[in-house]
């Protein structure tokens, strides 16, 4: 029983957003710096934005390793998180609909997000990061899976 | 169309209109209010051209909501079709609802003060379909009418014929009124209210002290606003411990073949019907002020509409089992709706000891349990809550740790159902231990569903 991640698309998605957003702290910073310390003020500032978009780095990295789904016989399960770890298991016969949704980095990637929807509001099971044409092919496995053992409320 | 006064033919697949009352019970006393009104004006006016324009747009409101009301009496109409209740409404925009009844979880019969007066009953379908935001309301009905309606739509509902006559209902429990406005006035607010004037009283005498003219006077301005808003705050809570035991008054639990019937109201009566395999979850809770005189309260769920919960129904909506009850008479109802599962846990079913630096102040309350049929865990500090879940209801398991958790090797437990207002929690589970429960919860919720089928 291996759990399944998200693609590697989703990585390097994440680290596109994440480069674009460090490019635009780092001139910021630079800049800064710089009016109010001169040169020495402006290489302190690109430091200090050299040091956040590492961590920052690290920290995805931690979140995007930490993504894993499970399709087991009866149940989905999902887990996520680097600090706060989360695990949730949905029986398929308590899906109540499946939806794919796919933002515009997504789209520019290739990839969409699976979320299932059960009767309580408080399940929060949802997979990023798959290509679509496997999130549609897992979208319809697990419509098929929780017709097949769908049970009454 | 026929105007029957009968609504049998409905029953039988015939359009049919509510009944003819329906527009004045329905706006009953906002009609009372503006005559009121109108008639205050015209007799207080003093030939005053301006009071008589008053009178006359106030006369006009009036005549508008009559005819509104009398125009959406006319184009609505419903009936039963084999297993499906459909009503159709709207001049402007035309609704045509559709409730499949295999999907019905309750059947309420709510009569507000007016339609009382006029014999009339309004009766709500209360579906777990997600789509749109009603639920089917049929207002209003006469009083027998509405008994038959939901004697037939339970009886479809269960699958049995239409003309099943309604089951006989054995009393189970009655709620003591006297208690029940006792326990209404017992609200943690006073607390709140308590501690306002405390320190409202000791600011006040502080001030003065050995202070001149313009600082008493000071003292004065804030003792006049602080009385004022502890009288404010009063009032608030005497209007909500009036409401609650308006809606609880005469609080009766009976027990039928179909379900549990339960009536309540002093100026509006409910009688709501809650089949037993819609219960989602039962929860016992004791509110602090309530803990001396060992009272309890027995709520239940239902699968409901997402929307219910923010349209202010769901006070409604949420099925009070028992809104105050000795502890043992809670734990007797509690084992009546869910055979089988105990409303007390043995602290066997405690965390490890070490989840005490997690939650200190609840430790000595927090407990799970679990049997084949029933999910039993237990919360809170100042609010002991009890919460009851038959696992064939489970809609999903959650497990969940911070660093902290991590560190003590602990992990939390959630487990959802369909009814949207609380989740059983086990906090602070030793993680192996809770990582087992997931996949044991998920074989067991599995093997109730099969069994509950």
């Amino acid at each position: 029983m291996q759990y399944r991640r998200p693609s590697p698309r989703l990585w390097l998605a994440r680290q596109a957003v994440l480069g674009m957003a460090s490019l635009v702290l780092l001139v910021f910073l630079g800049v800064w710096g710089g009016l109010l310390w001169g040169g020495p003020g402006g290489l302190a500032g690109i430091g200090a934005g050299l040091a956040l978009a590492a961590g920052s780095w690290l920290v995805e990295r931690g979140r995007y390793r930490s993504w894993g789904y499970l399709e087991r016989d009866e149940d989905l399960v999902v887990q996520r998180g680097l600090v706060f770890h989360r695990l949730t298991v949905v029986p398929f016969g308590r899906m109540q609909f499946v939806d794919v949704t796919a933002g515009p980095v997504d789209r520019l990637f290739d990839l969409a997000t699976v979320q299932l929807h059960t009767a309580a509001a408080a399940t929060d099971a949802r997979i990023p990061g798959l290509r679509s044409a496997d999130a549609a092919q897992l979208r319809d496995r697990l419509a098929t899976l929780g017709e097949a053992r769908a049970s009454g409320l | 169309m026929p105007l029957a006064t009968s609504q049998a033919p409905a029953l039988s697949g015939t359009w049919c209109r509510l009944h003819p009352l329906s527009p004045v019970a329905r706006i009953g006393i906002t009609l009372g209010a503006l005559l009121l009104a109108g008639v205050s004006l015209v007799s207080g006016a003093q030939t005053s051209s301006g009071r008589t324009a008053e009178a006359l747009v106030v006369a006009a409101v009036a005549v508008l909501g009559m005819v509104a009301s009398v125009v959406s009496w006319l184009v609505t109409r419903w009936r039963v079709v084999g297993d499906e209740l459909q009503i159709d409404t709207g001049l402007v925009y035309r609704q045509s609802l559709r409730f499949p009844l295999r999907r019905v979880q309750a059947v309420d019969v709510v009569a507000p003060l007016t339609a009382r007066i006029l014999g009339l009953a309004e009766v709500r379908v209360i579906s777990a379909g997600t789509g749109h935001r009603q639920h089917g309301r049929l207002a209003y009905l006469s009083n027998q009418d509405a008994a038959a309606v939901r004697a037939q739509l339970l009886a479809l509902a269960h699958g049995l014929a239409a003309e099943t006559p309604e089951p006989p209902a054995l009393p189970l429990f009655r709620v003591d009124n006297g208690r029940l406005i006792a326990a209404s006035l017992l609200r943690g607010a006073w607390l709140l209210v308590l501690v306002v004037v405390a320190v409202g009283a000791i600011l006040a005498a502080g001030d003065p002290t050995g202070a001149g003219g313009a600082v008493r006077q000071g003292g004065a301005d804030a003792a006049t606003s602080l009385i004022t808003g502890v009288v404010t705050g009063l009032f608030a809570l005497g209007l909500d411990a009036a409401r609650s035991v308006n809606g609880d008054f005469d609080f009766t639990i009976g027990h039928a073949p179909d379900g549990l019937r339960l009536h309540r109201g002093l100026l509006q009566k409910r009688h709501e019907t809650i089949p037993y395999g819609r219960i989602q979850a039962v929860r016992l809770i004791q509110p602090l002020l309530w803990r001396p005189f060992g009272w309890a309260r027995v709520e239940l769920d239902v699968a409901r509409q997402p929307e219910a919960r923010r349209q202010g129904e769901a006070r409604q909506l949420a099925h009070l089992l028992a809104p105050v009850a000795t502890l043992e008479q809670a734990r007797w109802l509690v084992g009546q709706v869910a055979p089988g599962a105990p409303a007390t846990l043995a602290r066997a079913g405690a965390p490890p000891r070490r989840a005490w630096f997690r939650a200190p102040f609840s430790y000595h309350y927090l407990s799970a349990w679990h049997d084949a049929r029933w999910l039993v865990t237990q919360t809170g500090r100042v609010r002991p809550a009890t919460v009851i879940v038959p696992l064939e209801k489970v809609q999903s398991i959650r497990l969940s740790s911070g660093p902290l958790l991590r560190a003590l090797h602990l992990a939390n437990l959630r487990i959802d159902t369909a009814g949207r207002r609380w989740v059983a929690a086990a906090p602070c589970r030793d993680a192996d231990e809770a990582r087992a429960l997931v996949d044991q919860l998920g074989g067991l919720a599995w093997r109730a569903r099969r069994l509950s089928w």
